[in-house]
C-alpha cells in the first residue's frame, strides 16, 4: 500500500510544522505542506490526503487571540471543503495553536446543533506562557480514533491561552479525549497538573466521529525517550511516547 | 471612525487585569481595589450596520468569555479611566492582523487601524497615585502615550516633497564640526576633518546622507574602533587589540573544523561533515534601557538574522538569552531621573525576548542572569542564536555586476533611526526623549514569514548572497555588500510603511525584519514567486554595479556618490591609552560563623544564584522537539541544569552543549581573572554535561564602560589578554565575537558606569547525545567526589558579598592544569561512569552540593577534610564557599570507583561524601564537626523564593 498522506496546513506564524512533520514521517506517512491560499487557488487540493494537520505555533501572532485569523480564513473559505473531506471519513487533527484554530471556526466541538463556536481556548489562568510537561489520561469511553490503546502520555505544553471554557451546558456534552492529570493518574490535581484552568481539566475533545481531534499539548515533541525531562535518571517508558497518537492516526488512515 | 472595545466578561477569569493588579500591589498601592484592561480597536473608513456587528461578533470579540461595546463608553461611577496608545509612527503589528482579519470577511471598507488599552481602576485612588501607576506601569512615553479625551487617532499621512540637503562643510571650523557630529553621527574631531578633507579634494559639499553612511560606516558599533585601535597601556603598545587577542587564538589553533570565523554574521563551524553549524551573540543594551519590550524584542530578532545572514543562510535552531539588571528590590526613591526601575526592566525585556522567541519557534534553552545596581541605568541585554545549514553553504556568497539588490521582510519606516550612533554614546537623562525614534515594535511573524521564504529560495539557489539588515539599515548592509563591486540602489523603490520618508531616513532607517539578497536576473521571478506565495515584502531596489561606488539616486536624484574605498578603509586607526593598576580592597574580616545554614540560604536566595524558574518557563524549550538536556532538569524538572544540549537532526545522534560564563564580580577586582574564569566556567559546563574540549568554539561579547576614559580600556585590554592566554592553551577557538561599549550614564551629578562584564559563550558538538549527565544526583548510596583544586579564593565570591565584602583574592585559572582534568573527567563520563556532574562556580561546594541534592530529592553529607586543596585553608567556611575555578562534584556508583579513581589518577580530585536517603545536606568540617545541616526542602525554598513571581 502506498504512504498515507498528511497535509500540514500552514499560516504566517505556524512553526510547529517541522516537529509534526518529523513525527509522521516515524510513523512512515508522507508529509506536504500548504498554506490556506495554496489551497484556494487549487494549486494543492485536500482531496488528496488522508489526513489534515494544522499544527502548533502562532498564526499572525495570536493577535486579537490566538487562532482567530486563520479559523476564519478556514470557516469563511474552506469550510465547505473540510466537510466533505470529514464526511469522506478522513481525518482532521489540530495540536496546540491548530486546536485553538480547530474551536474557533466552530468545526470542534463538532455538536449536533451547537452554535457557531460554542467553546473557547482562552488565557492561562496563570495569566502566562508556560512551557512544562504534563501527565494526560486518555477517556476511555472517548470516539477519539487517535488515541486508541493509549492510557497514559507524558508530553510538554508550550502554550498561553490554553484554558478550555465552553458556554453554559455545553461543557457535559464535550467529547472528552484527554485530561491533565497527575503523575498517578488522577484528575482534579490543580495547578500545574493542569497547567492553565481548564474547564474539567480538558487537554483535548473530538467530534462524535471521533475523527476531528484537537490537544493543546505536544505529543510530537516526545517521540524519542532522550526528550522526557528526566531520561538521564529514569528507565525508558515507550508507553508514555506521545508517538502513539501519530501512529494511531496512520493505522486508521490506512484502513480509509 | 469606529471605536470597539473588548472586555472579559463578568464572572470569567481575567488574568491580565489580575496580572496588571498585582503589579499595582507590587509598587506598595493598597488603594486600588480592582482593574479592568480592555482592548480598544480604532477603525478607519467606511462601514454598514452589519459590517460593523460582523466584526465585532467574528473577529474582534470571543463569544464565551469576552463582550465587546462600539462608541465608547465613559467611566463607570467611582472608577479612574487611562487610555493609552502608541505614538504616531510606532507600528503595533496587531493593526495589520486585524486589517487582515476584516478583509477575510468580505469588507473592504476600512483603510487604517489603530489599537489602544484601556483601564479601569477602581478605588480611593488620588491624582498622584494614578500619575504614579501611569509612569510606572502603564504607558512608556518613547512609545505610547495617554490619550487626551476624544483625541482623533494620528495616522501618519504626510507626504514627502524631495528636496537634496547639502552640507558646507568646507568652511567649518573645529567647533562647528564638533556641533555638527554631537548627537547625530557620534564622530570625533578627527574624524570629522578627515571628512571635511575627503570633500575639499572633491570640491562640492557632502549631502546628508554621505555624511549619514559615513558616520554609520565608521561607528563603534558597526567597526569596532576600540578593539581595533592603537592602544598604549604602560610601556606596552598594542596594535590591534582584536587581532592580537582573540582572533589570534584562532589563527594560532588553526583547527580545520572551523569553516568561517570573525568574517561573517555568525562563526561558523563544522558539525558532522554534510552540516555545519553557526553561533551569534548581540547585545542591545541601549534600546533595552528606555523600551525594555521592543528593545529586547528587536535584540533578539536582530540576532536571529545573524545565522539567516551567514553563508547563504543558515535555519535558527536555538537562542540563548543573558541579562544583567539592576536589582529588583531597587528603592525607588533613588532611581536616577529618567531610569527605569530594574523590576519593569526585568520584566519588559523578559517580556520581549520570549514573545520574539517562542512566535519565531526557536527554542530557548540557555541563558543566565546577573544582577548588580550598577546595571540600573544601563541593563544589558545579550541575545544568541545558534543556526545550522548545509556545510557547502557556510562561505560567504559573493554577487557579479549585474545581479540584483533586493530587500525582503518588513516595510521601512522611521523606527531606529540613528540606532547605531545611539549605541555609540553614552546615555544620559535626556536620553529617553532624544533617542525616541530608536526604539520599534518587533514584528515576529514578518521575520518568520522572511525566514520560511529565505530558506526555500536558499534551497534552490535563487540568490547568490544574503546579509540582514540590521544596526545601520541598508546604509551598512547595501555599502558592505557592495564593497568589493559598487552598488545603484535607487531609494524611491523600498516599500514603506507609511508615506513622509526622506531618502536619508529611507538610508539609514534600522526598521526591523529585513534582510538583503543579491539575486542573478534569470532568478528573479522564481524568486519574487516565493516570497509572494508566503505573503512577504521582496522587492528589486538597484542593482550591483563594477565601479566600486556607492550611488544612491532618489527619483533619478543623484543623492550619493561614495568611493568604496574611502567608505571602507578612509578611517585610520585610532590611538588610544589606558592604565591598569590592581586595586586594593579592605581584607574581610569577620568570625567564622559556627552553623553555615544560614550563609548558605542567604547565598542561594540571592538575586544571582536563586531559581530562574519563572523566567525558563515562559520561554518555549520544546519547540522544534530538538531538547535533549533541557534548562530545567532532576527529579521535579526544576534544577538548575549546566548546558543546554540540543539533537538538530533527526537522523543522527549527534548534539550541540551550548553554555556561557559570565561574572562581573571578579572585573571589580581584576578584569583579566574575570575572562579567564568566564571562560573556565562556560568550558566547564559543556564537560559537566559530557561535553569535550576536542570540538568547542567560543565567542567573546564584552560589554564596557566609556574606553576614551583610560582605566576602563586598560581593563579592556586585560580582559583580551586573558583570553588569549586561556583558550589558547584549553585549545578552543573564537569564532566570533562583539563589543558594546559607553555603558555608562550620566545623572546630571555623577556618572555610573557598568561593572566591566565579559559574557563568554561556549558551543561545543558531541557524538553522541545518549551519554549526556544531568547535574541531580541520582541514587542513594553512590559516592560524592570532588574533582579540581580549592585555593584560598573568595574575592568578589557570594560568600564574601554576603558579609559586604569584596577582597582581593580572586579566582585564578591553571589552564594547563584545568585542560588536563577535564579531558580525564570527560574520558571517564564518555565510558559512562558519571551518574550526575555539576560545575562549582558561584557560591563553591556549598551551592553546588544543595543544587545536587535538592534537584535529585535526595540528601548528600561531605566531609571536607579529605578535600584537595592548593594551599592551606585553615576555615571551612572559607573551603565550602571559595569559587576556585576548574572544579566539579561528580556522583559514582560504588561499584565505579575503582574504574573512575583509575581514570582520574594523576589529578587531583578526591572522595568527599555519599548520597544520603535522609533529605539532608549535612557538611562536616575539618575537625569531624558538622558545620550544615539542613533539609533540602528548605534549602530549595530559599532558593525558589525570589523569583517566584
Amino acid at each position: 500500500m502506498s504512504k498515507i498522506k498528511v497535509l500540514m496546513l500552514r499560516a504566517p506564524g505556524t512553526n510547529r510544522d517541522v516537529d509534526t512533520k518529523i513525527a509522521f514521517e516515524a510513523v512512515g506517512a508522507e508529509v506536504a505542506s500548504a498554506l490556506v491560499p495554496e489551497l484556494l487557488r487549487k494549486e494543492k487540493r485536500l482531496a488528496d490526503y488522508h489526513i489534515l494537520m494544522i499544527p502548533g505555533g502562532f498564526t499572525y501572532g495570536d493577535d486579537i487571540s490566538a487562532g482567530r485569523i486563520m479559523a476564519n480564513e478556514i470557516r469563511l473559505r474552506l469550510g465547505e471543503d473540510i466537510k466533505r473531506f470529514v464526511a469522506d471519513g478522513r481525518l482532521v487533527m489540530g495540536i496546540c495553536n491548530g486546536f485553538q484554530v480547530l474551536v474557533k471556526t466552530g468545526i470542534l466541538p463538532g455538536i449536533k446543533g451547537q452554535s457557531a463556536q460554542p467553546v473557547t481556548l482562552t488565557n492561562n489562568d496563570s495569566g502566562r506562557f508556560e512551557c512544562r510537561w504534563v501527565y494526560l489520561k486518555v477517556n476511555e469511553n472517548s470516539p477519539c480514533v487517535f488515541t486508541k490503546r493509549i492510557n497514559c502520555i507524558y508530553v510538554p505544553i508550550a502554550h498561553g491561552e490554553g484554558k478550555l471554557v465552553a458556554e453554559p451546558g455545553m461543557a457535559e456534552k464535550l467529547n472528552i479525549a484527554l485530561q491533565y492529570v497527575d503523575e498517578k493518574g488522577k484528575t482534579g490535581a490543580g495547578y500545574p497538573n493542569n497547567p492553565n484552568g481548564s474547564v474539567n481539566d480538558i487537554a483535548g475533545i473530538c467530534d462524535a466521529s471521533g475523527r476531528i481531534f484537537g490537544m493543546m499539548p505536544h505529543p510530537e515533541d516526545f517521540i524519542r525517550w532522550t526528550q522526557h525531562p528526566r531520561w538521564t535518571r529514569e528507565k525508558p517508558r515507550e508507553d508514555l511516547l506521545g508517538l502513539q497518537i501519530f501512529t494511531n492516526a496512520v493505522t486508521w488512515a490506512k484502513g480509509i | 471612525m469606529y471605536r470597539i472595545e473588548v472586555s472579559v466578561k463578568e464572572g470569567f477569569a481575567d488574568p491580565r487585569s489580575e496580572g496588571l493588579q498585582k503589579d499595582i500591589l507590587d509598587l506598595g498601592i493598597i488603594t486600588v481595589k480592582r482593574v479592568q484592561v480592555s482592548s480598544v480597536y480604532l477603525l478607519e473608513g467606511m462601514l454598514d450596520e452589519k459590517e460593523l456587528l460582523a466584526i465585532c461578533r467574528e473577529l474582534l470579540n470571543d463569544p464565551i468569555v469576552e463582550e465587546y461595546s462600539t462608541g465608547g463608553k465613559p467611566a463607570p461611577p467611582g472608577a479612574r479611566l487611562v487610555e493609552v496608545a502608541y505614538n504616531p509612527g510606532v507600528m503595533d503589528p496587531v493593526e495589520d492582523s486585524v486589517k487582515k482579519g476584516i478583509r477575510d470577511l468580505g469588507i473592504t471598507g476600512i483603510n487604517a487601524v489603530r489599537t489602544a488599552k484601556k483601564y479601569l481602576l477602581w478605588g480611593d485612588i488620588s491624582d498622584s497615585t494614578l500619575n504614579s501607576i501611569c509612569d510606572k506601569l502603564l504607558v512608556n512615553s518613547v512609545v505610547q502615550h495617554i490619550v487626551a479625551h476624544k483625541e482623533a487617532v494620528a495616522l501618519p499621512s504626510a507626504s514627502y516633497q524631495f528636496r537634496l540637503e547639502k552640507i558646507d562643510i568646507a568652511k567649518m571650523d573645529d567647533n562647528a564640526l564638533m556641533e555638527l557630529s554631537k548627537g547625530r553621527f557620534w564622530l570625533n574631531i578627527h574624524e570629522m576633518r578627515i571628512i571635511q578633507n575627503y570633500f575639499k579634494k572633491l570640491d562640492r559639499q557632502p549631502t546628508d546622507v554621505e555624511l549619514e553612511t559615513l558616520a554609520q560606516t565608521w561607528s563603534e558599533h558597526c567597526i569596532h574602533k576600540t578593539f581595533k585601535a592603537r592602544i598604549t597601556l604602560g610601556k606596552k603598545v598594542i596594535d590591534n587589540l582584536m587581532k592580537s587577542t582573540v582572533m589570534k587564538v584562532t589563527q594560532e589553533l588553526n583547527k580545520p573544523w572551523c569553516l568561517s570565523v570573525f568574517k561573517d554574521n555568525a562563526g561558523v563551524i563544522d558539525f558532522d561533515g554534510r552540516y555545519a553549524v553557526c553561533f551569534k551573540v548581540e547585545t542591545h543594551n541601549h534600546p533595552s534601557a528606555v523600551e525594555p519590550y521592543g528593545g529586547a524584542a528587536t535584540g533578539i530578532g536582530g540576532v536571529i538574522r545573524d545565522p539567516l545572514g551567514t553563508g547563504l543562510g543558515a535555519f535558527p535552531i536555538m537562542n540563548t538569552d543573558v541579562f544583567c539588571f539592576g536589582p529588583p528590590d531597587y528603592p525607588y526613591d533613588e532611581l536616577p531621573k529618567g531610569v527605569l526601575h530594574p523590576r519593569r526592566i526585568f520584566k519588559g525585556v523578559r517580556a520581549g525576548v520570549a514573545d520574539y522567541g517562542n512566535r519565531m519557534g526557536i527554542p530557548t534553552s540557555n541563558g543566565s542572569i546577573f544582577f548588580d545596581k550598577r546595571y540600573v541605568g544601563n541593563p544589558l541585554v545579550y541575545c544568541g542564536t545558534v543556526g545550522i545549514m548545509p556545510k557547502n553553504m557556510s562561505q560567504k556568497g559573493m554577487q557579479k555586476p549585474g545581479d540584483l539588490v533586493v530587500v525582503v521582510g518588513g516595510k521601512t519606516g522611521r523606527d531606529g533611526i540613528h540606532g547605531v550612533t545611539f549605541a555609540s554614546g553614552d546615555l544620559d537623562k535626556e536620553s529617553e526623549t532624544l533617542s525616541q525614534s530608536s526604539v520599534q515594535i518587533g514584528n515576529p511573524i514578518v521575520e518568520k514569514k522572511a525566514l520560511d521564504a529565505i530558506i526555500q529560495a536558499r534551497d534552490l539557489g535563487l540568490y547568490c548572497r544574503i546579509t540582514d539588515c540590521g544596526g545601520g539599515g541598508l546604509s551598512s548592509a547595501v555599502g558592505e555588500m557592495a564593497e568589493e563591486t559598487g552598488v545603484r540602489v535607487d531609494l524611491e523603490k523600498v516599500p514603506l510603511k507609511y508615506a513622509g520618508l526622506s531618502y536619508t531616513e529611507i538610508w539609514v532607517s534600522e526598521s526591523q525584519e529585513r534582510m538583503l539578497l543579491a539575486v542573478p536576473p534569470e532568478n528573479i521571478d522564481r524568486l519574487l514567486t516565493i516570497f509572494n506565495n508566503e505573503d512577504v515584502e521582496a522587492t528589486v531596489i538597484g542593482e550591483f554595479t563594477d565601479n566600486r561606488r556607492l550611488r544612491l539616486y532618489y527619483e533619478g536624484n543623484l543623492v550619493c556618490d561614495l568611493d568604496m574605498e574611502f567608505l571602507h578603509k578612509g578611517l585610520p586607526q585610532l590611538e588610544r591609552e589606558g592604565i591598569w593598576q590592581l586595586p586594593r580592597h579592605p581584607e574581610p574580616d569577620f568570625p567564622r560563623p559556627s552553623d553555615l545554614k544560614e550563609d548558605l540560604k542567604k547565598i542561594l536566595g540571592s538575586w544571582n544564584v536563586c531559581s530562574k524558574e519563572w523566567v525558563i518557563r515562559q520561554y518555549d524549550h520544546e519547540v522544534q522537539g530538538t531538547s535533549v538536556l533541557k534548562p530545567l532538569v532532576g527529579v521535579k524538572n526544576d534544577g538548575p541544569g549546566d548546558a543546554a544540549i540540543i539533537k538538530p537532526l533527526a537522523d543522527s545522534k549527534k548534539g550541540i552543549i551550548i553554555s556561557n560564563g559570565i561574572n562581573p564580580k571578579y572585573g571589580d577586582i581584576d578584569a583579566y581573572w574575570m575572562a579567564a574564569s568566564a571562560i573556565d566556567e562556560a568550558l566547564r559546563q559543556v564537560i559537566a554535561v559530557g561535553g569535550s574540549l576536542d570540538k568547542i568554539a567560543l565567542l567573546d561579547n564584552f560589554c564596557w564602560g566609556n574606553p576614551e576614559k583610560p582605566d576602563r580600556l586598560g581593563a579592556l585590554v586585560r580582559a583580551a589578554q586573558a583570553c588569549y592566554d586561556i583558550a589558547i592553551v584549553y585549545g578552543t577557538p573564537f569564532i566570533s565575537g562583539k563589543d558594546s561599549l559607553y555603558n555608562e550614564y550620566e545623572t546630571g551629578e555623577e556618572t555610573i558606569c557598568i561593572p566591566p562584564t565579559l559574557l563568554i559563550s561556549a558551543m561545543g558538538v558531541m557524538d553522541d547525545i545518549g551519554k549526556a549527565v544531568s547535574m541531580d544526583c541520582k541514587q542513594v548510596g553512590d559516592l560524592i567526589y570532588i574533582v579540581g583544586t580549592t585555593y584560598n579564593e573568595l574575592g568578589g565570591s557570594h560568600y564574601y558579598s554576603i558579609h559586604d565584602y569584596l577582597g582581593n583574592n580572586v579566582p585564578q585559572v591553571n589552564p594547563e592544569k584545568g585542560k588536563k582534568l577535564m579531558n580525564a573527567l570527560s574520558a571517564s563520563m564518555q565510558k559512562g561512569m558519571v551518574k550526575a556532574c555539576h560545575d562549582l562556580s558561584e557560591g563553591g561546594i556549598g551551592v553546588a552540593a544543595a543544587e545536587m541534592a535538592f534537584a535529585g530529592g535526595l540528601g548528600i553529607s561531605i566531609d571536607l577534610k579529605n578535600l584537595p586543596l592548593g594551599e592551606a585553608i585553615e576555615r571551612d567556611d572559607y573551603i565550602l564557599f571559595s569559587e576556585s575555578n576548574s572544579r566539579f562534584l561528580v556522583e559514582i556508583d560504588p561499584g565505579d570507583r575503582q574504574a573512575f579513581e583509575k581514570a582520574m589518577a594523576g589529578m587531583d580530585f578526591a572522595k568527599v561524601g555519599r548520597v544520603t536517603e535522609d533529605k539532608k545536606l549535612v557538611i562536616k568540617g575539618k575537625d569531624d564537626k558538622v558545620v550544615l545541616a539542613a533539609p533540602i526542602d528548605e534549602l530549595k525554598e530559599a532558593w525558589q523564593k525570589p523569583l517566584k513571581w
